[in-house]
């Protein structure tokens, strides 16, 4: 261990087209460790990855990768930067006309000069590792959202990144399968030496996994430190995105009653029975 | 008074800022289309692509490009009968058939077939990779998607485009016999002879290079079209697709048939 680089942001303004959606960011991911991003919707959490990969012009600020200046670098600096670089998209971001066998070979092939035999050697070893050894030959329309996943992280692993970035590696999947990805993600961190970034909703996931933690909200860092100061914090705004809670609120947010069956083209009521005007049970009783 | 003067400089803007617009649009696209060509020879790895492309584009073309060539011509030697026959020139439908498909028609209708059938796609998947985040995808590991997705499509439209016209200049004149000769009655050596006599090189010549050049400017547009997707305002995810492969399909026949009109006012 040791060798993992580090990500600084210094002032770092993140956006898209003329829109800020959060400023003068001063963020240090530490090298070798798990990072989480979590905040509210909208907060910038995939927007910041984004911008530290470059995949979006820079509106203010800098990115120092291993404590390199990112903005500073040639074209051939930014290149083995971005070799040692991996990604997991949300949705796994597979080429869709490759077989997914081929979609893990294409940074070899493009960027090693390994033989096809020992490239092949080498996917099947990081499928094995997913738990996707017997799925090589289907085409990504063939996955399921879950294995879409796994060999979007099969792919970021193949070229041995020393940075993994995660964009919400457990978005849409079930709790089971999200404990397995994430069980996947700690065995990985602990197999290559790696920095890891991941952006995520979960908080279960970021009590299992996190090392740091960053919280983005209200165009702003609210918080950065290890989970334990982030448990111990009594900020409200923290507080309640840690405890779920949905905070104060009136009574009931719609003003408008239900439409009425006689304004509706179709008569369902002989079907599904008259639309009830309200539920007064325990859950319900505002 | 400041009022009506904000008023007219807003005026005086409106028509500045969409030429701007329309400016920096042509300039991108002529960028896009210089590195797409410097791309091509990026080594061996684009041979295999290009092939796969070539496929696509003109391969599975063949079938549509021999109906419109076929229907064209039969159309032309009916149409060209009839007219000449009043002044009793039909002698000369072969000549006509053949000057009308090799100098315009084939080369303008190839072009447009491809744009429906293979510009379409093309901009439909670049597009779609878009807002899948596959082009991030490859951004992200180191592979130029440039030089990935748009190189081997250019290679393959401007072997493709040629080699169709040529076949639909073929079947147009073999349609061309078939109402002409075969269904109106014209003889069949004079229509054979004229055809050969009536073309010399600079037609076929001329065919090719307007071949050449509507490929580069189909394949230019739909790729950037859809290469572009995600900067579409209002537009983004699968409509923005949508309106990109629109866009593509009608700028490429309006571009296409004004091409067409500046290179026959300079080749001939």
């Amino acid at each position: 261990m040791g060798n993992a680089p580090s990500i600084r942001l210094e002032g770092l303004s993140i956006g898209y087209g003329s829109t800020v959606v959060a400023r003068n960011l001063d963020i240090e991911f530490p090298g070798g460790k798990l990072s989480m991003v979590v905040g509210g919707s909208g907060s910038g959490k995939s927007t910041l990855l984004k911008h530290i990969l470059k995949l979006q012009p820079t509106k203010e600020g800098r990115v120092f990768i291993g404590g390199h200046d990112m903005s500073g670098l040639s074209a051939r600096e930014q290149r083995c930067i971005r070799q040692r670089t991996g990604v997991l998209f949300q949705d796994g971001a597979l080429l869709g006309s490759l077989r997914l066998g081929d979609n893990i070979a294409l940074p070899l092939r493009e960027h090693t000069r390994l033989t096809e035999g020992e490239i092949m050697r080498i996917v099947n070893d990081r499928l094995a590792m997913v738990g996707l050894d017997h799925a090589a030959n289907l085409f990504p329309n063939e996955l399921s959202g879950g294995m879409r996943k796994r060999a979007g992280l099969a792919r970021a692993l193949v070229m041995d990144p020393q940075v993994l970035f995660c964009d919400e590696p457990t978005s849409g999947l079930d709790p089971v399968m999200s404990a397995e990805l994430d069980q996947l993600m700690l065995e990985m961190m602990c197999q290559f030496d790696m920095t890891m970034v991941v952006v995520t909703h979960d908080l279960r996931s970021m009590h299992a996994l996190a090392d740091f933690v960053v919280v983005l909200g209200d165009e702003r860092c609210l918080f950065q430190g290890t989970i334990e100061d982030l448990d111990a914090t009594k900020d409200p705004y923290l507080r309640r995105f840690l405890d779920r809670s949905a905070g104060e609120r009136a009574t009931s947010r719609l003003t408008l009653p239900p439409i009425s069956q006689d304004k509706m083209k179709l008569d369902c009521a002989d079907i599904l029975g008259a639309k009830a005007t309200g539920r007064k049970d325990g859950r319900c009783s505002n | 008074m400041a009022e009506k003067a904000q008023g007219g400089v807003f005026f005086l803007a409106l028509p500045g800022r969409a030429f701007g617009r329309v400016l920096s649009e042509l300039g991108g696209t002529f960028l896009f289309f210089l590195q797409a060509v410097a791309l091509m020879f990026a080594g061996w790895g684009q041979f295999a692509k290009t092939v796969r492309q070539v496929y696509f584009i003109g391969v599975q073309s063949v079938t549509v490009i021999a109906l419109i060539g076929l229907f064209t011509g039969m159309v032309m030697g009916m149409q060209l009968y009839y007219a000449l026959s009043v002044f009793g020139a039909d002698g000369f439908l072969g000549t006509g058939v053949a000057l009308s498909m090799v100098r315009e028609l084939a080369p303008v209708l190839t072009a447009i077939m491809l744009t429906g059938r293979a510009g379409s796609a093309m901009t439909a998947e670049i597009g779609v990779m878009r807002i899948s985040e596959q082009i991030d995808a490859l951004t992200i590991m180191d592979i130029n998607p440039m030089r990935y997705l748009v190189a081997p499509k250019m290679a393959a439209c401007l072997i493709s485009f040629p080699i169709l016209t040529a076949f639909f200049n073929l079947i147009a004149l073999w349609g061309g016999w078939l109402t002409g000769v075969k269904l109106l009655g014209a003889n069949e050596g004079v229509y054979w002879s004229r055809v050969q006599g009536s073309l010399d090189w600079s037609d076929i010549e001329g065919g090719f290079i307007k071949s050449l050049v509507f490929a580069v400017l189909v394949c230019t547009i739909c790729c950037f079209e859809g290469y572009n997707t995600h900067t579409r305002s209002g537009h983004a995810g699968p409509e923005g697709v949508s309106q990109s492969t629109t866009s593509a399909v009608v700028k490429s026949c309006v571009v296409v048939l004004a091409a067409d009109y500046i290179l026959t006012s300079l080749l001939w």
